[in-house]
């Protein structure tokens, strides 16, 4: 600690008022005084001095000298000396050594606890040399006291030497201390090897089975609420192995919800919540539970404003995945004028989820009160939620309006935009309902100098061209000053123009005109140029197209607008209370370094804590900081082959937004480049993944040359090394406009043309037939699935065979292993005339409900017409459900293999199969089946190889071919070995079509 | 864990800073004072606070900022908790806890944070075990010390540290034994205009002070325990006793502390002692408006309301006040706006009344945000005799049949009906306060 323990202006203790000069000397007189109190004086007046910044190191000898005394006092001011000093005087430090060694044989337990506890702090790497002998005998010390210090002095070891401890078998003793008899110890050995636990992921450091899990549950009862703390969260860690063990968990934990301190409350919150999942709906004990987690959650409000907060951030949570525990509870969130404003904008979001049609008249009524607060964040948030009231709960829509146009009458400018970007949301929701108020809305253009409120006016404006009678004065109005506006606006106003020309085409064609060139030549904005372009394309080569692109029928928005991401919910529910449940971010997106969190799962059956994902790159801008990965050296040919692959240390790049497919098969292959052009210029780019010289390449699939889109160029780029090089070497001279449509211009192109398809290198088996005419009365359906940019569609013909006009279509499926289940209605809208065929795709979601099938891909479907309903059974290529984002990060890659258990391997063969290593890679890689390293040993190429099912549960596979020999062997690794069988069907189709 | 603690007072400056692992620059308190500078009062920075590096986790109170600067995922509730912990020791241990009492004890107050976390983790909170490591100052004993060459630092094992009921120092010995619990419940609602409920719930309780020799075993029970459902314990409560009986029943810690906190919630009907009647306008044209406010008891169980208070948050724009009352005082607080009308006991005979004028700014616009009452009230048991901490020589058998023949003068009418001591022989004396309070209670305009 660098002379700095205290701030300035130390004026008041007596200890402060030495100024004179020779103060030292004085100082050094007193310390050796044969008095023990002018002793102990003066080692106080040195810590006082060292604590305001005064340089007291030189009394380093005569301080270390006091310390052989049987004052207790004494001798701990000298510790905090020590601790102090001993980093910038470690020759000196070595003096204490002989002293510490003594006190850790000390008969008053109180000293040997203090003696290890104090050389643990002392960063001094010959001190903790001499640590280790004192720390193992205090680790098997006959005092509880001792053994529970030492087991943290194990925790500040490792700190400083890892090492030293691994090599010292530390870390044994401490798992050891899980059994301890004294309840303390053990939750000081929880806590210890967690926190080591944190910089060794997967280290399986805390090996949790039903008798650890025993032992800690009556260690539970006795230990101290810090100690209660770790050892809830530690056991939020075990996955239990029945519903049954689960129940008796949660009833011992249940207490815990009583505890006065709240950290231990949310702890014991979050154990249920996640044990909770494996618990049968329809038991007893489950409702029990549920009506217990409401008061604790409630009596968290009413602690202090900090704890409220977390609590809130938490609550929200909670109330998203299980809405039932507080639905009765919507008053204590209720704000109240002196709640500060972090709480009051908490509480708002809880009660805009709670809302419902039982209480959204008092809810409506307590925000039109907020709506006249002083605080203007807290007002808008406020007149914004009203929005959200009326999206979510259909009835009161009209109210919300109404309450929305009353507050627009007030005229206070912030009250009023914000009411105008609800409004449009509101427009969006319940189209042809309540565009009376427009009128209203168009008094008000001149007020608006928010951006987003600008946009909305002008959405709005665009949208209902054809009902304002002067839309193209008021559009034209804001084209004036076109240059200043935001880009959200620029882009707003030239979609909006675009509406209203295709809807007054003979009035307002100069207008079009004069927006398209602003936007096309006299912006340097790549998406608005782009958009620009496209339109003015659009609108000169086929305007009835145009029409069908810009003015289609939009979908209608989802009832919850900022509903966390299932998969990250879930999550989420596992870490409640820490700090990642504060930020509503997935933990491994902002841990300090490359301490990796293990991801948790609750879902019974599926993987928890497998893998350590790459931070997510979205929302770890600034925080992940992720240092060089030293790799230690392990004997296998894995660890070997990981090692050659990262000679350069390679950082965690960011991975792909996982919305779009096509750009991780580019960026994956192109490596750093793309990287570089797209993402945040600070991040470095990461070493490309094929170092070795690429072998001739077959002819790679080519479906429909003529749709030649940027996923087709990505998957070339990386799959040909003629067209690799083209690009030259240095990816960075990627040019820009093929970095512009990957970009967000290209996405806005999308929602302008709702739907352009876009095809994927990936296997796509052909059309089979599902359900013959003959047992359908005339319907025949044969169909397929694909997966294209994230999106799994299920793409059938329907056939009319019969004599009659089929209408009324309509699908639905049956629970199923991976909870597909459709994403939107079957889309059959005209009638089908007997012998007529007609295609439909449907999208296709996985958060439908899950129950496990045999064979585990398959899925029942019943489709209904005019005539009847009618079932049959069909089977889905698993890598439909292989995620986009399945890359898994080599180290991960290398623990995860080696702590899924052996028993859990299955291998193959692939039989007949004559491509090479790399053109199998590309091709698997078009199934989101990603080529992590590769290794080639005696003629024999390895690829190992990962995938992420939509459910998050990680495939590892290890692929053998040999030159010449056209089988191959597959080793295939998981948590849940059902899924094996399935995936290797998948690599025999995808490899040999 | 928790890496590093600093002080931080109202001025920004830092004036302790503490590390239990490597030293944290003072720099990082930096993200703190921006964030500090961005929000409009002191409470309202976040407590939670995102650095590259760190995360900041801040707790507000007596006018300080505990910053506690941790870098790994570390439960917040968990620091949150433990800094509420560090404030409430220098309360005990000095008497208050502000910047110049902290400045004054340093090498104590260094020497307590010492013992409260060792590399992060929190090794002695209890406020027991605490003052047998380090006694606290006390200017009998710093004579004493000076005098006698004693130290103020304990130098056995504190026998709490290990045993099953840490919460308790051995070998207490007290020459008159007394036990005294305060049933205290606060009514935290809001009021809207027209005075219905718009919320209303009840934060209840139990102080206990309790000075008993050597090892008592105590059991409290009560009338109508069925309206705790939402309860959180002193460590020492046996839960099991509690779920099977509803009964307390405990080792008691030495002193003053928190038995038990219970909460009934706002879907049990809650009594809400008084009424306000109230009208706050401001006129269209002028810089003016008036106040007319009246209060009367609605229900007080038969008990007298008392230290009844009224605070206005004015709008801005209010310059001052040219009031009348008809009972207590009001002062005009000008740079906070704030509007304090103390009027003392409530006579229900003669309603007290604030009415008159509202002076605003010149030229200010009619203000749009509608100022908001925060009422103070108090009733107090008095049925039996007197508060029961002036009549120790009353023997608890007394005090409890007096006790029954009268209502709780409590809003969920909760009654401790006995108190009972196993584990000892002596005959302790024992006393049971209730008290209503108004919480958060507000009333909109």
């Amino acid at each position: 600690m660098e002379n700095r323990q205290f701030g300035s202006k130390m004026t008041d203790s007596k200890y402060f008022t030495t100024t004179k000069k020779g103060e030292i000397f004085e100082l050094k007189a007193e310390l050796n005084s044969d008095k023990k109190e002018k002793k102990k004086e003066a080692v106080k007046k040195v810590i006082a001095s060292m604590t305001v910044g005064k340089d007291v190191s030189a009394l380093f000898p005569d301080v270390v000298n006091c310390m052989q005394t049987d004052n207790l006092e004494l001798k701990k001011l000298v510790y905090l000396y020590l601790m102090n000093y001993a980093k910038s005087q470690p020759d000196m430090a070595i003096m204490a050594v002989n002293t510490f060694v003594k006190d850790c044989e000390d008969a008053n337990p109180l000293i040997r606890a203090l003696a290890v506890r104090t050389m643990g702090c002392i960063r001094v790497d010959k001190i903790t040399e001499y640590l280790c002998e004192p720390l193992r005998k205090c680790l098997k010390d006959e005092d509880p006291y001792v053994r529970k210090t030492a087991a943290v002095c194990v925790a500040k070891l490792h700190d400083i030497n890892a090492q030293l401890v691994e090599d010292q078998g530390f870390l044994d003793t401490l798992k050891d201390l899980i059994s301890d008899s004294n309840p303390m110890v053990v939750a000081n050995a929880v806590a210890a090897l967690s926190e080591i636990a944190e910089s060794h992921p997967n280290s399986n450091l805390l090996d949790l089975n039903p008798q650890t899990i025993n032992k800690l549950l009556t260690a539970l009862n006795e230990c101290t609420e810090w100690g209660q703390i770790f050892i809830l969260d530690c056991l939020a860690n075990y996955t239990p192995r029945d519903d049954r063990e689960s129940q008796s968990i949660c009833e011992r934990v249940t207490p815990r919800l009583s505890h006065a301190n709240s950290a231990v409350v949310l702890s014991a919150v979050k154990v249920l919540m996640k044990f909770m999942e494996m618990l049968p709906k329809d038991l007893d004990y489950y409702g029990t539970l549920l009506k217990k987690l409401a008061p604790p959650l409630v009596t968290l409000l009413s602690a202090e404003p900090e704890l409220q907060y977390v609590a809130l951030r938490n609550i929200n949570l909670i109330v998203q995945r299980r809405p039932e525990i507080l639905k009765h509870e919507m008053k204590v969130f209720f704000v109240k004028y002196n709640d500060p404003i972090y709480v009051k904008l908490e509480k708002l979001d809880i009660m805009i989820r709670l809302a419902s049609q039982a209480n959204i008249a008092q809810v409506l009524a307590e925000l039109k009160e907020y709506s006249t607060e002083v605080d203007v964040d807290f007002v808008r948030k406020a007149v914004r939620a009203i929005g959200r009231c009326a999206i979510k709960v259909e009835q009161s829509a009209e109210r919300c309006v109404s309450t929305l146009l009353d507050l627009i009458q007030t005229k206070v400018n912030y009250v009023v935009q914000e009411a105008i970007v609800v409004i449009k949301d509101i427009f969006r929701k319940y189209p042809n309902k309540y565009e009376s108020v427009i009128a209203t809305l168009c008094e008000n253009l001149d007020s608006l100098d928010e951006p987003e409120a600008r946009a909305a006016m002008i959405w709005i404006v665009g949208e209902y061209a054809e009902r304002i009678d002067n839309a193209d004065e008021l559009l034209e109005s804001f084209l004036e000053g076109f240059h200043d506006e935001s880009t959200q606006v620029q882009l707003q106003l030239l979609t909006a123009i675009v509406k209203l020309f295709l809807k007054k085409p003979t009035e307002t064609q100069e207008l079009v005109q004069q927006v398209l060139s602003l936007a096309t030549q006299d912006s340097d904005n790549p998406d608005l140029r782009d958009r620009g372009y496209i339109y003015w394309r659009l609108l000169s080569t086929d305007p009835v197209a145009a029409k069908e692109v810009v003015l289609a029928e939009k979908p209608l928005i989802s009832e919850e607008t900022d509903l966390i991401e299932p998969t990250l919910l879930e999550e989420l529910i596992c870490h409640i209370g820490t700090l990642a449940s504060v930020y509503h971010k997935p933990p491994s997106a902002f841990v300090e370094g490359s301490r990796g969190v293990q991801h948790k799962r609750i879902s019974g059956n599926a993987v928890s804590g497998e893998s350590v994902e790459s931070p997510d790159n979205g929302s770890a801008a600034g925080v992940t900081e992720a240092p060089p990965a030293v790799i230690q050296s392990h004997g296998d040919l894995l660890g070997d082959l990981l090692n050659l692959d990262l000679t350069p240390p390679t950082t965690t790049g960011p991975p792909p937004p996982s919305s779009s497919g096509m750009q991780m098969g580019a960026m994956d292959l192109l490596g750093g480049g793309l990287d570089s052009l797209m993402g945040d210029e600070s991040e470095p780019p990461s070493i490309p993944l094929r170092t070795d010289t690429p072998s001739p390449q077959l002819p790679h699939q080519s479906p429909s040359p003529p749709d030649y889109s940027p996923t087709e160029l990505g998957g070339d780029l990386g799959g040909n090394p003629a067209m690799g090089a083209g690009f030259g070497g240095p990816p960075a001279v990627m040019p820009a406009s093929f970095n512009a449509p990957v970009g967000g211009g290209l996405d806005d192109l999308f929602d302008l043309g709702s739907g352009v398809g876009m095809p994927m290198g990936a296997f796509n088996p052909p059309k089979t037939v599902w359900l013959p005419a003959m047992k359908a009365k005339g319907l025949e359906i044969s169909g397929t699935f694909v997966r294209r940019a994230g999106v799994i569609q299920m793409e059938m013909n329907l056939t009319n065979k019969a004599m009659s006009v089929m209408t009324d279509f309509a699908i639905q499926f049956n629970r199923n292993s991976f909870g597909l289940a459709s994403a939107g209605p079957l889309q059959i809208l005209t009638p089908l005339s007997p012998n007529q065929s007609i295609e439909a795709a449907l999208p296709l979601s996985t958060v439908g409900p899950i129950m496990k099938m045999e064979p585990l891909n398959n899925l029942q479907v019943a489709v209904k017409n005019n005539i009847d309903v009618f079932y049959f059974s069909c089977q889905y290529p698993i890598s439909m459900l292989f995620v986009e984002d399945g890359k898994m990060e080599r180290q991960v890659f290398l623990a995860t293999w080696k702590d899924i258990p052996n028993e859990n391997e299955s291998q193959f063969q692939i039989k007949d199969c004559h491509l090479n290593s790399d053109a199998a890679s590309n091709k698997l890689q078009s199934s989101n089946i990603f080529t992590i390293a590769k290794r080639t040993v005696e003629g024999q190429d390895m690829l190992y190889q990962s995938m992420k099912l939509t459910n998050g549960i990680w495939v590892l596979a290890e692929l053998r071919v040999q030159a010449g020999n056209p089988n191959y062997t597959i080793s295939l690794k998981c948590r849940a070995p059902e899924v094996n069988q399935c995936v290797f069907q998948n690599y025999e189709s995808v490899l040999k079509n | 864990m928790i890496h590093s603690l600093f002080l931080i007072n109202h001025s920004g400056d830092i004036f302790l800073e503490k590390h239990w692992k490597s030293v944290v620059s003072h720099s990082v308190c930096d993200y703190f004072f921006e964030a500090k500078e961005k929000a409009v009062d002191p409470e309202d920075v976040p407590p939670v606070l995102q650095t590259p590096h760190h995360y900041l986790i801040t707790v507000h109170r007596d006018q300080l900022f505990f910053l506690s600067v941790v870098q790994t995922e570390v439960p917040p509730l968990f620091v949150i908790e433990f800094l509420h912990r560090v404030a409430d020791t220098f309360q005990d241990y000095f008497g208050e806890c502000s910047e110049s009492v902290i400045k004054d004890n340093v090498v104590t107050v260094y020497e307590l944070l010492e013992e409260m976390l060792d590399n992060g983790f929190p090794l002695a909170t209890e406020s027991n075990i605490l003052k047998e490591l380090i006694r606290p100052p006390t200017i009998l004993r710093s004579v004493v010390n000076t005098l006698t060459g004693s130290s103020n630092v304990g130098d056995t094992l504190p026998t709490g540290q290990l045993s099953t009921v840490p919460w308790r120092r051995a070998d207490v010995k007290y020459t008159n034994n007394e036990a005294y619990f305060d049933v205290i419940e606060e009514i935290d609602a809001i009021l809207d205009k027209s005075g219905t409920t718009v919320f209303a719930e009840i934060q209840g309780v139990i102080e206990a002070c309790v000075r008993l020799t050597g090892m008592p075993d105590l059991t409290m029970s009560f009338m109508n325990p069925r309206l705790l459902d939402d309860v959180s314990f002193h460590p020492c409560v046996r839960f099991k006793r509690w779920e099977s009986e509803r009964t307390l029943s405990f080792i008691p810690p030495d002193g003053h502390f928190t038995l038990m906190n219970y909460h009934v919630s706002s879907q049990n009907p809650v009594a809400i002692p008084v009424y306000v009647k109230q009208n706050i306008s401001f006129f269209e044209s002028g810089p003016c408006g008036r106040l007319d406010i009246t209060i009367g008891p609605k229900q007080t169980m038969g008990k007298t309301v008392e230290a009844l208070m009224v605070k206005i948050h004015m709008p801005k724009a209010v310059l001052s006040a040219n009031l009348t009352a008809t009972q207590g005082n009001y002062t005009y607080d000008l740079p906070n706006k704030l509007l304090i009308w103390d009027i003392g006991k409530l006579n229900p005979q003669k309603l007290p009344n604030l009415k008159g004028i509202l002076s605003l700014q010149a030229g200010a616009a009619k203000p749009e945000d509608n100022p908001s009452l925060n009422i103070d009230l108090r009733i107090q048991q008095v049925a039996i005799s007197g508060s029961p901490r002036f009549v120790s020589t009353y023997n608890w058998a007394t005090v409890f049949s007096h006790c029954s023949i009268c209502f709780s003068p409590l809003c969920t009418g909760l009654k401790v009906s006995r108190l009972e001591m196993f584990g000892e022989k002596y005959k302790p004396f024992k006393g049971v306060k209730y008290v209503t309070k108004a919480g958060k209670f507000q009333v909109r305009t």
